[in-house]
């Protein structure tokens, strides 16, 4: 470099606060970025959601096994078959409102069955037992199951008897593709799965300043930065490298979870019964919709990093920056419910806590967005969440440079008044093991 | 010149680079640094004396802007916020910290970047500064991979690779083995001889009395003594040993009060009037001079006096520590 360039060097004696953290961002991204650890982080979340979906379908399996509708008929064999010819007559028409009846082995030729005794020892599988007769049929059941059933048993008894109509008239129809009603119900959906989606991904990616913040504890570099650097300026860089790496991770999150869609798709859509293309956009519209939950995701992100750099900035050593996380963890899980909670009360008070208090605005406004058009009160929202990032990056900063910064085990007590009004006494260095100063 | 940017001369009219009025900083109740004053003149090597918790390092966080203080005013080249010229300084601190994953030359040229150097630029430095250290065959190896000397001289090298004016040096003695102490001090004094002002704190007096110039010493978070290496020993009498072939005699009366005889010898300050009319005495009362010496105070002495005691033992106990 020839003298000129060293003068023009020279000439800057700082960096700005912006290039400052641009320096701090660029070596956190790429160290992050090219670790292994960051590798397993990605594929760390496939895991949950493989158990989860494989537990699932155990679940789903075993709910369906367990979950009977069958009711047993211990009817005369005629009674018995009227009985079945009229459910299969009326399961067009009313579908899961019939009941499968299935005779009861035990009972065929058994005048004698006792269907509580029967049902009482446990035998058979049936949520109910109809014996009797079509004009006088007798359902033995538990309390529960005789209120769901009665009705349908004595419809189905009707028929067989011929005293209700044995066609039914066809109605013809005129499909909407919403209502208001309906499309209410799905931008809630939306708007709940939204902010679900929002606090699963602030709570997975924000885990990476704390571990990042750590590690420069552990490295002991933490002091080199605070000495070049004002620590602000470092807190927004590390906030910004990690706000980058995160959108690496959703980015092939996103990814992958289109890929998988694509390949099934019709599988998706028959196992959950919804098909998504025909969904309601949210309110704002999807581009809008996208593009603020970007946003918003990244004002939460800041929000929820710079808390954790501010417990950093508290905790003296690594372990205490972890457990003392826990806290926070909490608080942004409380957040959450407290914004999910008023996703159904648009305008009440509840809600305009949840948009003004900064940790749940970015979830409250982001429901907002599927369910309000207005657009102007985002701008406002993300002008507020921004402003708290930047007093909660001030704040942790400069608790970090009171509380970190302090070093050997030296200095002495000063002399200052108890809780009790006497004065401590003036202990020399030798005396004090309390505080450090070296 | 603003407020905030006054630079003040020093007696010899260097102007000065480092100048602290008053520093106090607590923790939590307790005075880590109490009242300290320094000036340091642009160019010199000034060492910061005191056994460990003496409030050494609060005093240099405190002088680098890591850290303000409750009161009092510090100034790094006329500047009171010396990030503003964060540019110009260079720090080592005490508990050294580099990324364990990078490469040396990518962590010299990191620590540049913190201080304004573009990265190509301090890459090419680190990798001039790491060859002419005999570290160039470790420029592309992980800090991780290196030896604890190997890395700490990788870290002071990304302290010197923005070519600061002002280089604060935290214990950099700790943890080196002789050898790289000896190339540490030619460093140091190759930096001064460049017109660079270097700070370092220490609890091994030798390194002090070899290298600086002027001397802050730090007990119990105060400074008793700050000002020339040279004037601190001057603050000690010289101490004569004197043998004599005579035991006793009319001569002995004019021996100094502080004189105390142990084995054959005699041992006593130098008297205010020099040592003459002490030796025409002597001629004169025959004792019989058989050997007379004059040795000057060091700077270990001078530490004792001004610090006491106790701050000597203790320094020599971390002595004792930092050397096992």
């Amino acid at each position: 470099m020839s003298n000129h360039d060293q003068a023009a060097i020279d000439a800057r004696p700082r960096l700005s606060r912006l290039e400052a953290a641009w320096v701090i961002a660029r070596r956190d991204f790429i160290a992050v970025l090219f670790s292994r650890a960051f590798l397993f982080f990605l594929i760390g979340p496939l895991f949950p959601v493989l158990v989860g979906g494989l537990a699932g379908s155990i679940g789903g399996q075993n709910s369906r096994a367990a979950v009977s509708s069958e009711i047993g008929l211990a009817m005369s064999a005629d009674d018995n078959a009227a009985m079945i010819a009229a459910a299969a007559s009326l399961k067009p028409q009313l579908r899961g409102g019939v009941p499968d009846l299935v005779q009861v082995p035990e009972a065929e030729g058994n005048s004698g069955f006792d269907a509580r005794d029967y049902l009482e020892q446990r035998k058979g599988n049936y949520v109910a037992i109809v014996g009797g007769t079509l004009s006088a049929p007798e359902i033995t059941a538990t309390e529960g199951q005789i209120a769901r059933w009665k009705g349908p048993v004595e419809l189905l008894a009707g028929t067989a008897l011929g005293s209700s109509p044995s066609t039914f008239p066809s109605s013809s129809t005129a499909l909407v593709t919403s209502s208001a009603a309906s499309e209410r119900s799905l931008r809630l959906r939306t708007a709940g799965a939204a902010q679900m989606i929002l606090f699963l991904l602030t709570m997975l990616l924000g885990g990476m300043v704390l571990s990042n913040l750590a590690e420069e504890k552990g490295n002991k570099i933490i002091e080199i930065l605070a000495a070049a650097l004002p620590m602000d300026a470092v807190f927004m860089g590390k906030l910004f490298a990690m706000l980058g790496v995160s959108f690496v991770g959703i980015a092939v999150w996103g990814a992958f979870g289109w890929g998988f869609w694509a390949v099934a798709e019709d599988a998706i859509v028959t196992v959950t019964q919804t098909n998504y293309r025909e969904l309601p956009g949210p309110a704002v519209g999807w581009p809008m919709f996208m593009t603020l939950a970007i946003l918003y995701f990244s004002m939460a992100y800041l929000l929820l990093g710079s808390l954790f750099l501010t417990i950093g900035g508290m905790a003296s050593t690594v372990r205490e920056v972890q457990t003392m996380s826990m806290p926070v963890t909490m608080m942004q899980l409380m957040v959450f419910f407290l914004a999910a909670y008023t996703v159904t009360m648009p305008g009440s008070v509840l809600e305009t806590v949840a948009i003004i208090f900064p940790l749940s605005s970015p979830f409250a406004m982001l429901a907002r967005a599927a369910l309000e058009e207005t657009l102007w009160t985002h701008a406002l929202a993300l002008l507020w969440q921004g402003f708290a990032v930047i007093v909660l990056v001030k704040g942790g900063s400069m608790l970090f440079r009171k509380r970190v910064m302090k070093s050997g085990g030296g200095g002495h007590a000063k002399k200052r008044r108890s809780w009790f009004g006497k004065r401590g006494n003036a202990n020399s260095a030798q005396q004090s093991s309390v505080e450090p100063a070296e | 010149m603003t407020a905030h940017n006054v630079v003040e001369t020093n007696s010899d009219d260097r102007p000065l680079a480092i100048e602290a009025r008053g520093l106090v900083k607590d923790f939590d109740g307790t005075r880590a640094v109490d009242g300290v004053d320094i000036s340091v003149p642009e160019g010199a090597i000034y060492g910061i004396l005191g056994p460990n918790g003496a409030g050494k390092t609060t005093t240099l966080r405190m002088l680098l802007g890591i850290i303000d203080p409750d009161d009092g005013v510090r100034r790094v080249f006329g500047h009171d916020r010396p990030h503003d010229i964060g540019r110009l300084i260079g720090y080592l601190p005490e508990e050294r910290g580099l990324y364990p994953a990078m490469k040396s030359v990518e962590a010299i040229a990191f620590m540049g970047a913190l201080r304004g150097l573009p990265l190509a630029e301090g890459r090419k430095r680190g990798l001039e500064l790491l060859e002419r250290h005999d570290l160039g065959y470790a420029a592309d190896r992980q800090i991780r991979q290196l030896s604890k000397g190997m890395a700490q001289t990788v870290q002071l090298l990304g302290t010197l690779v923005h070519r600061p004016r002002l280089v604060v040096l935290d214990e950099p003695f700790s943890g080196l083995d002789a050898i790289n102490q000896g190339k540490l001090e030619g460093m140091i004094r190759s930096l001064a001889d460049d017109g660079v002002t270097v700070i370092f704190s220490t609890h091994v007096i030798h390194h002090a009395e070899r290298l600086c110039e002027g001397v802050a010493i730090i007990a119990g978070g105060k400074v008793p003594y700050a000002g020339s290496v040279e004037a601190a020993r001057d603050r000690i009498p010289a101490q004569v040993r004197l043998e004599t072939r005579m035991r006793e005699g009319a001569w002995a009366n004019a021996l100094p009060n502080d004189a105390r005889r142990e084995g054959d010898f005699f041992y006593f300050s130098l008297p205010e009037t020099g040592i003459e009319p002490l030796l025409k005495t002597l001629i004169e009362g025959e004792a019989g001079i058989l050997s007379l010496s004059i040795e000057r105070a060091g700077l270990h002495d001078a530490f004792v006096a001004i610090a006491g005691e106790a701050a000597a033992r203790q320094l020599e106990a971390d002595q004792a520590g930092g050397a096992s």
